[in-house]
């Protein structure tokens, strides 16, 4: 089968425009006829929703949590990137996509960034009007500030809350929406599979996670908005209920699951304490403007920082990478971290750890300017490692915080499966094998404010209304039956270990094998690993209680026997890639000075995998990228 | 460490609940409360025990999912820090400690330490927005917003809808939640249009939810994690006389 991207023809910025007036458009009477099923609530779901229920569709959303407000969004904390050139400073739309482009190491796709960059302008707008409070400068205009991998300032912020602060925009949005019937909220609800007719999205089975009922939903399209798979390291900046379970089962239905490998690792994390870690907290990237990352220049120097003399220190990154220093893209700022810890220049417990050091930045503009600008950051580290960062130097490691791939789609965020809309981080699109800070919340809220609500109308122009199909339908029967089977299986295993347990152990083989670095030798070896794991949680696992309640061990058990498949998806995926690129980083490809390597001849496309069983290896597409506005060139941040 | 816990287990909705003993043992001060939850449910089902049900999501204090009275504190003892923030180092070798649900009519217990705060959303979804439609939306530099008065809203905009303020609150009061949210929006140019509106439709799906009324005795400002500040109740009582 052919990977369609449907990029439209004709010059790069003129693409969106055009393609918008040429669209088929629903007649507003007709709108009321089509229902869409929405899954998750963040920046990019609870957007969708809130603008297609606007339009006239019939909307119904769901969401894991108890309230559509905590969708995982709400914990990016640096800003969102618009290309609206207040500073002056040379920003343009240009140049967003180009940066992006770079940034994601030259492995996105050039029509979908381009348009990305040009509504990103339009996403501040909206959400200045809803009443997001974006920090403000004293004449009463947006302030902005600069980010990883851009030489502008282009990050509009909310304190350090951003994420908090646009999705709440879009909550009350949806909210609005709900409150006049317009969409029907299901909270505290779990996708379980994607419900597929005559090869087109028609619905899915949901499980109330209360009463713990299985029951159908039909509609004219799915939207999948349901996040990212960093939990199948088990560590991640993720919040634990984030999981792949609704890609997954859509990818075990048909859809391809495209560039698995390219995992984000952020820079700023706060380190590892201890085995009983739940999960990693990330220091927002917006520190890296006024920290200074160093590492003693004496291997295993125990010194206390403060007694480490300047002429001791090593600013690694500003001695690397001159030109953008600490602010260079995370991907790069990752593995100079790992660099130096792993040659024993680390610091603190175990030696995983560098420093991310305030002090010259409190002598020059003081504490309280500081305080202003990361305030609940420092708050944050403080509560949680015991250490004044105003006082001493934070210590830093990186961690597993977003991932580039998922679902493939085309121009129209439409997976090869008609009918099913894939959007934000579940996607695969936009970000390449690296994503740029801010860049997450503006893919999000561009596809659900500003691209979704366009394309999906053009489907269900095309598929006409009053095709909404009956759940009696046997697909539905068949996945109803399929989903209560597997919730029994889990619930009859009685074995001994726990859902966790399985979890964790699967997470050090991802890391330790398919982490910031990844071999042929690792990779492999977790593909001999990830199976055994799999076979013996389907014999050993122990989920207690029964399937009729609330149970959160059984909502974990289905979520980690997805991971457990996954995982060896991923493992695949990064195995076949072999050349280094952006987050993707295979040690056997890499330059003299340790930088990676990517190989354009071989590898300049998107993979996509097609499900063909479990433990049976699925079937790889290829998407060709073009680059026709912009070379092809090494990355240079230098 | 070892500590006492004294847990409040409740099976479902309907059911009473009761208070049961567990041991938590080997406890590293740099746990999370919720990592020492995380094992002694570890050890509970080991042992064919039902896990102790507890909400959470980000574990970063910012999603506000979490929620338990720790010795009769809403998120526990440390001022300004949701109970995913709270270390064991908080605590001492030996201590007891009581685990209970948020308590309040309005927030039904759906399970041990699990509760129902919808209410909530249904006032935000009574006028806790601008009424605005996606596109068209003017430059945003084109509604100049004096700093200070962006600030204050942004403080007001802080607060995660946990419910602490109403778990705390002798009346099981949600004034400070939603004068955070009528403060935020009133003191915004956007929000000037529907300001009576809002605060009127506000208040009473706030009475409609079985949400009591504020005596002033300010436990919701010393409960919440955010820092909200009590001073948005006054302006939520003159947002509403002026309506």
């Amino acid at each position: 089968m052919s990977l369609d991207s449907k990029i439209p023809s004709g010059p790069l910025e003129k693409k969106w425009d055009d393609y918008k007036s040429h669209i088929k458009l629903v007649n507003p009477a007709n709108k009321r006829k089509y229902t869409v099923i929405v899954i998750g609530t963040g920046l990019a779901g609870g957007s969708a929703s809130a603008t297609l229920a606007e339009l006239g569709y019939n909307v119904k959303t769901f969401c894991f949590q108890d309230s559509p407000r905590r969708a995982h969004s709400i914990a990016a904390q640096g800003g969102i990137n618009a290309a609206k050139n207040y500073q002056n400073d040379g920003d343009s739309v240009y140049r967003l996509f180009y940066d992006t482009i770079k940034g994601g190491d030259f492995r996105a796709r050039e029509a979908n960034v381009y348009r990305l960059a040009q509504v990103s302008t339009n996403i501040i707008d909206q959400c200045v009007a809803q009443g997001v409070p974006f920090a403000r400068e004293y004449g009463g205009h947006l302030d902005n500030r600069s980010f990883g991998g851009a030489q502008v300032s282009r990050t509009f912020y909310a304190k350090g809350q951003t994420g908090q602060q646009l999705l709440l925009g879009a909550y009350s949005a949806l909210s609005r929406q709900i409150g006049l019937g317009n969409v029907k909220m299901y909270p505290r609800t779990e996708m379980l599979d994607l419900v597929v007719i005559d090869g087109h999205a028609k619905g899915v089975v949901i499980r109330d996670l209360v009463t713990g009922q299985v029951t159908v939903h039909s509609a004219d399209a799915v939207v999948l908005a349901s996040g990212g798979y960093g939990n199948v390291f088990y560590l991640s900046t993720n919040a634990k209920g984030s999981n792949v379970t609704a890609t997954f089962r859509a990818y075990k239905k048909g859809a391809f699951f495209a560039n698995p490998c390219y995992t984000q690792i952020h820079p700023t994390c706060i380190p590892v304490s201890g085995d009983h870690q739940s999960k990693l907290t990330l220091m927002s990237e917006s520190l890296r403007n006024d920290g200074r990352i160093w590492v003693p220049k004496k291997q295993g120097d125990t010194r206390n920082p403060a007694d480490i003399p300047e002429s001791e220190r090593d600013y690694y990154l500003e001695r690397k990478y001159p030109s953008y220093g600490n602010l260079c893209p995370r991907d790069i700022a990752s593995r100079s971290a790992k660099e130096v810890c792993d040659a024993g220049f680390g610091v603190g417990p175990g030696g995983q750890g560098v420093y991310l050091d305030f002090s010259s930045a409190i002598n020059r503009l003081g504490e309280h300017t500081i305080a202003e600008r990361y305030g609940n950051l420092f708050q944050m580290y403080e509560q949680i490692t015991g250490e004044n960062p105003y006082k001493v130097p934070m210590r830093i490691y990186p961690a597993v915080h977003y991932t580039m791939g998922g679902l493939w789609v085309d121009y129209n965020l439409m997976s090869n499966l008609p009918g099913l809309f894939v959007i934000g981080e579940a996607n695969f699109s936009d970000h390449g094998a690296n994503r740029l800070g801010a860049s997450a919340l503006m893919q999000g809220l561009a596809d659900g404010y500003f691209v979704l609500p366009y394309t999906i109308g053009n489907y269900l122009a095309e598929v006409g209304f009053g095709k909404t199909p009956s759940t009696d339908h046997a697909e539905f029967k068949k996945a109803e039956t399929d989903a209560n089977t597997q919730l029994n299986k889990f619930l009859s295993i009685k074995g001994k270990r726990t859902v966790d347990s399985f979890h964790k152990e699967l997470g050090k083989i991802m890391w330790n094998n398919c982490g910031m670095a990844r071999t042929d030798k690792s990779l492999k070896e977790a593909l001999v690993k990830i199976p055994e794991i799999r076979e013996e949680f389907w014999k050993n696992v122990n989920v207690p209680g029964s399937g009729a309640d609330l149970n959160q061990s059984l909502e974990k058990a289905g979520r980690v026997a997805d991971f457990l498949e996954f995982g060896e998806l991923l493992c695949l995926d990064a195995l076949t890639r072999e050349e280094s690129c952006g987050g993707h980083f295979r040690s056997e490809h890499q330059m003299d000075d340790g930088e990676a390597k990517r190989d354009d001849e071989k590898f300049c496309h998107a993979t996509a995998w097609e499900w063909k069983g479990v433990g049976a290896k699925p079937t790889e597409h290829r998407e060709k990228l073009e680059f026709e506005n912009i070379k092809l060139a090494t990355r240079s941040y230098k | 460490m070892d500590l006492k816990l004294k847990v409040w287990r409740q099976k479902n909705a309907k059911e009473k609940g009761k208070i049961v003993n567990y041991d938590a043992k080997g406890i590293s001060p740099d746990m999370s409360f919720l990592e020492m939850l995380d094992v002694v449910n570890e050890d509970l089902i080991v042992k064919g025990d039902d896990p102790i049900a507890f909400e959470h999501d980000c574990r970063e204090g910012i999603c506000g999912s979490c929620n338990i009275m720790i010795n009769g504190e809403a998120h526990g003892p440390l001022p300004g820090v949701t109970t995913c923030q709270l270390h064991m180092r908080t605590f001492k070798d030996g201590d007891t400690i009581f685990l209970e649900p948020w308590r309040a009519k309005a927030f039904p217990v759906l399970k041990d330490l699990v509760v129902d705060r919808s209410g909530f959303d249904r006032i935000i979804q009574a006028g806790g927005f601008v009424s605005i439609n996606t596109g068209g939306a003017p430059d945003a530099n084109a509604l100049p917003i004096p700093k200070k008065d962006a600030d204050v809203a942004m403080d007001a905009a802080t607060c995660i809808g946990c419910g602490a303020c109403v778990a705390s609150c002798k009346n099981a009061s949600a004034m400070l939640f939603v004068s955070a949210k009528v403060s935020h929006l009133a003191l915004l140019p956007q929000g000037q249009v529907e300001k009576k509106e809002r605060v009127k439709n506000m208040v009473n799906a706030m009475d409609k939810e079985g949400f009591g009324n504020c005596t002033n005795q300010y436990e919701c400002e010393a409960a919440c994690p955010k820092d909200i500040k009590r001073d948005f109740i006054r302006v939520l009582n003159k947002e509403f006389i002026l309506s």
